[in-house]
């Protein structure tokens, strides 16, 4: 077995280490060695963003980044974008917009999403189309996926 | 746009938040490739580098000896089985074959056919024991498309497949044909010599994919006691427990498979692939083994839709389509089973057409077995039959949609099959589109051009089963069997609620695994709203006749004196004596016990499905690069119980066929090897690529449904090819035939105009 590398990162604010194989990418350890199953895998390619996660408020796929490479560094997935019970406003308006259907490109979408709305908080449909093209859906055509986005950003919490 | 007057749903047409809606946009939800069990290992598969080869030999001894590699099976440890068809729901297929499929047997028959499986401590030990296991091919050269593959001189995939007959007789000549079908009706060639014009032209569209962003997965648990237990992402757990049954020539009731939430299938997640190896990894392991596909196994190995060469002949006389000739050739893949049939069925039902002869070849090429693909078979050959209907509008001087509305199909109207139509929305979504916004304005500018087609969908019954029980608070748990691919859940729920006259949000579904409720078929076909949603109307109407029985119980009265209405038990002529659901669900106990509604069906009215799509684009005469400007649908839902994941449907059906029409194709080198085998160079719509694409639900309510319901997932497919390939021509005045209508084509082809 390679030997495994000691990291330490901070993972939805909680200041955790964990150990990993230098071959192993962010995406195999978020999912196989830490449990969070949230961030999904499509291509392993960097074509897809359905392992979109925040890297140091950055979207980065996380199958092209390597486990060691979190060293130092904060990472956000889909499982911290919610503050507790609360869902974030992006998750409320996927909901209440229809913006999922089989579900499985939404984590990355919502991430993706956010680190938009986190710095451009303003940004139109074309803004948000341009933003958004690294991530695939198969299902909706978009549609709505932008529309909930526009309207999660119009509400308080996010513009604020 | 409600074309009749409907009833006063309370729950039916709201747009209420799916029950499963959280656990997804948290990142919670359970996918096949989430799970994690006790002493889990991982496994690989190997795969055919050649297109067509004789397999010599398989040396699997160096690989077992890896360390960290626990098991390698390969076709040898698969059972013979019989040539025993076995119907998936959507599409059929032989035992042998799918066994075949599974795992070579003699021959790969494309490249990244599986021949090997291995099971190993961790998934990089099991690549690494890939690379050692050794076989020895005969390499054979490939056919890859249906004009080659049908000349005399072929090479054959099978030796011994001759062609099935249109009289159902086998040809005398071995051949790649698989099955010659025919339908044939009036006479042609009389409406030809009398028509006032005939157009005819031929027809090329390529190999695509469903694109679904979910991989394939399969985890298995094979007991010693001989009980298999099957986790994975599918459109029908069902289905996978027969296949299993077969292939591993097991007893049903010793298979339990758990569906796991599923990103995404359109007809691809049917049939198995990896279930069954992981199932003789782990019998040989004696530990639960998982396997997962990555992007290039899902292109290479799982089940597009075929490509094919189509040939159509249209004739029409004082406004009216007299005659159609069309001849379909579609590629099956590895294995018999193309949807060529549904594609020649369906290409002219919205249509009135007296004088018709149809041919449907099904052809064996070596790529991948095609598989379902969102109304199979029938945007192939729409795209044929569309565009020739433009051509024969454009010639006659009348308006496209007006056209199609003069030959529009109606109730009693018989389809090729001879069966006639029932009550069909087809002239109502055509003047929905003629009334549309869209239509009405105008399109200006250079290199621009609007285009429409129509589009049929049958859709599916088949077979569902729900159990509902009732708890002491009043509220209601639907249990169900129906894989959830979009919303499922929330539209079977609403359609108890509306029948128990409850809240949506007193009934909670839960879909289980194959050993918690009766038989349920594949969501598929757009059957789930329709036909679970019946099942769940006749458990709604079990639950209300034992309530009406209990209710008389407590009053002491006749059932035929208790009422059951919005929800409530009343006596009919004492209106002292009323119970809300709610309370006499917290009197079980004394009035027989636990409450439990059932509800099964064969549904056999689903209702077909209609669709007119208008759509404007812009082609950039120097890159080639077609824009979408707008695009609007019109489809008849029948009812729409969630219009908004009704409008989710049409919605995403039409960008996946916005793909087809412009990008989409598995481009194939000479030597049979699928050259655009990721995401990066299989260019599927992004949200840059498209602007917000219009809906008009139109409902014509299906007189075989308690609610009216109709399919909504599939036909929205099927238009796009043919209305972008109008809008096209008519931006630039040259017919495109062949897809996808990509940047190098348009350029090509224009150029070579010039």
């Amino acid at each position: 077995m390679p030997r495994r590398t000691h990291i330490q990162t901070t993972l939805n604010g909680e200041e955790i280490d964990f150990l990993c194989e230098p071959r192993q990418s962010l995406l195999e350890v978020l999912r196989d060695e830490l449990g969070l199953t949230g961030t999904k895998e499509g291509c392993n390619n960097g074509n897809c963003g359905a392992c979109s996660v925040l890297m140091d408020g950055r979207v980065v796929n996380s199958c092209c980044v390597l486990g060691v490479e979190a060293e130092g560094s904060e990472v956000v997935t889909i499982e911290g974008v919610a503050d507790g019970d609360t869902l974030h406003p992006l998750q409320q308006c996927f909901l209440e917009e229809a913006a999922l259907q089989c579900g499985v490109c939404t984590p990355g979408f919502i991430v993706a999403a956010k680190a938009l709305l986190d710095s451009e908080p303003d940004a139109d449909e074309g803004r948000v189309r341009h933003w958004l093209a690294g991530n695939l859906c198969r299902c909706t055509g978009y549609d709505k996926i932008v529309r909930a986005v526009l309207k999660a950003s119009e509400m308080e919490e996010v513009s604020a | 746009m409600t074309t009749t007057e409907k009833p006063d749903y309370k729950v039916i047409g709201t747009r209420p938040i799916r029950p499963d809606g959280v656990e997804k946009v948290t990142g919670k939800a359970l996918y096949g490739a989430d799970i994690h069990l006790p002493d889990l290992v991982q496994g690989a598969v190997l795969r055919s580098p050649h297109a067509h080869a004789r397999i010599l030999s398989i040396d699997t001894s160096a690989a077992e000896a890896m360390s960290g590699v626990l098991a390698v099976v390969t076709h040898k440890d698969l059972p013979v089985v019989a040539d025993k068809v076995l119907d998936m729901g959507e599409g059929a297929s032989t035992a042998s074959d799918m066994s075949k499929n599974v795992l070579a047997a003699d021959k790969a028959l494309y490249r990244g056919h599986a021949v090997a499986g291995v099971a190993a401590t961790n998934v990089h030990d099991a690549l690494t024991a890939l690379e050692a296991i050794k076989v020895e091919y005969e390499v054979l050269p490939p056919v890859l498309n249906v004009q080659d593959a049908m000349r005399e001189d072929a090479p054959l995939l099978d030796e011994s497949r001759h062609t099935k007959t249109p009289t159902g007789e086998e040809s005398d000549n071995t051949s790649n044909v698989a099955a010659h079908n025919r339908f044939e009706g009036g006479d042609v060639e009389a409406a030809y010599a009398e028509a006032d014009i005939v157009v005819e032209r031929e027809f090329d569209t390529k190999m695509v994919h469903q694109g679904y962003i979910e991989p394939h997965n399969g985890t298995a648990n094979w007991n010693s006691d001989g009980t298999l237990t099957v986790w994975t992402s599918t459109q029908g757990a069902f289905a996978v427990r027969g296949a299993l049954a077969e292939l591993l020539q097991l007893p049903v009731s010793r298979i339990r498979v758990i569906p796991m939430e599923i990103g995404g299938g359109f007809g691809g997640k049917i049939g198995v692939y990896l279930e069954p190896v992981a199932a003789l990894l782990s019998r040989k392991c004696g530990r639960p083994v998982q396997l997962t596909m990555d992007r290039t196994d899902v292109f290479q190995a799982t089940g597009p839709t075929s490509g094919g060469h189509m040939k159509g002949k249209l004739a029409v006389k004082d406004g009216k389509i007299t005659a159609a000739e069309v001849s379909l050739a579609f590629e099956a893949g590895a294995f018999p089973g193309s949807p060529v049939m549904a594609g020649a069925m369906c290409m002219l039902s919205p249509y009135e057409v007296e004088n018709f002869k149809v041919d449907a070849y099904d052809v064996v090429v070596n790529k991948p077995k095609v598989a379902a693909y969102r109304a199979p078979g029938a945007p192939n050959a729409s795209f044929c039959v569309e565009q020739l209907i433009d051509e024969l509008a454009r010639e006659t001087g009348v308006d496209p949609l007006q056209f199609r509305l003069d030959n529009s199909a109606h109730e009693g109207t018989r389809m090729i099959t001879g069966v006639a139509h029932p009550r069909i929305g087809q002239e109502e979504t055509v003047q929905a589109a003629q009334a549309s916004d869209h239509y009405n304005s105008p399109i200006e500018g250079p290199n621009r051009g609007r285009g429409v087609a129509g589009g049929f969908w049958f859709n599916a019954g088949m077979q569902s089963s729900v159990v509902a029980s009732v708890n002491p608070d009043g509220t209601v748990n639907l249990i169900e069997g129906s894989t959830d691919i979009g919303g499922t859940r929330a539209s079977l729920a609403m359609q108890l609620a509306e029948t128990l006259g409850i809240e949506y949000d007193s009934v909670r579904p839960t879909v289980v695994d194959t050993d918690s409720v009766g038989h349920n078929d594949v969501t598929g076909g757009s059957r789930t709203a329709y036909a679970s949603g019946q099942a769940v109307y006749e458990a709604g109407l079990d639950i209300q006749q034992q309530m009406v029985a209990r209710a008389a119980q407590l009053w002491e009265c006749e059932a035929e004196d208790v009422e059951y209405a919005d929800g409530a038990l009343r006596h009919t002529s004492d209106s002292e004596k009323a119970m809300t659901f709610a309370e006499l669900a917290g009197k079980q106990m004394e009035t027989g016990g636990p409450l439990q509604g059932r509800g099964s069906v064969v549904a056999r009215s689903p209702g077909a499905a209609f669709g007119v799509h208008v759509v404007d684009v812009e082609v950039d005469p120097d890159t080639g690069k077609v824009d979408i400007l707008r695009y609007t649908i019109a489809q008849d839902v029948g009812t729409a119980v969630h219009p908004a994941y009704v409008e989710g449907q049409m919605q995403g059906g039409v960008v996946q066929g916005i793909g087809w029409a412009l990008n989409e194709e598995y481009y194939y080198g000479e030597d049979g090897r699928m050259e655009n085998a990721s995401f990066l160079d299989y260019r599927m719509p992004t949200s840059l690529d498209l602007p917000m694409i219009d809906t008009i639900i139109v409902e014509v309510p299906n007189p075989g449904h308690p609610f009216g319901v109709r399919g909504v997932g599939e036909v929205p497919i099927v238009p796009p090819l043919a209305a972008i390939a109008n809008a096209v021509h008519d931006a630039t005045g040259h017919r495109f035939t062949e897809l996808p209508i990509s940047p190098r084509r348009v350029v090509e082809e224009l150029h070579n105009l010039q």
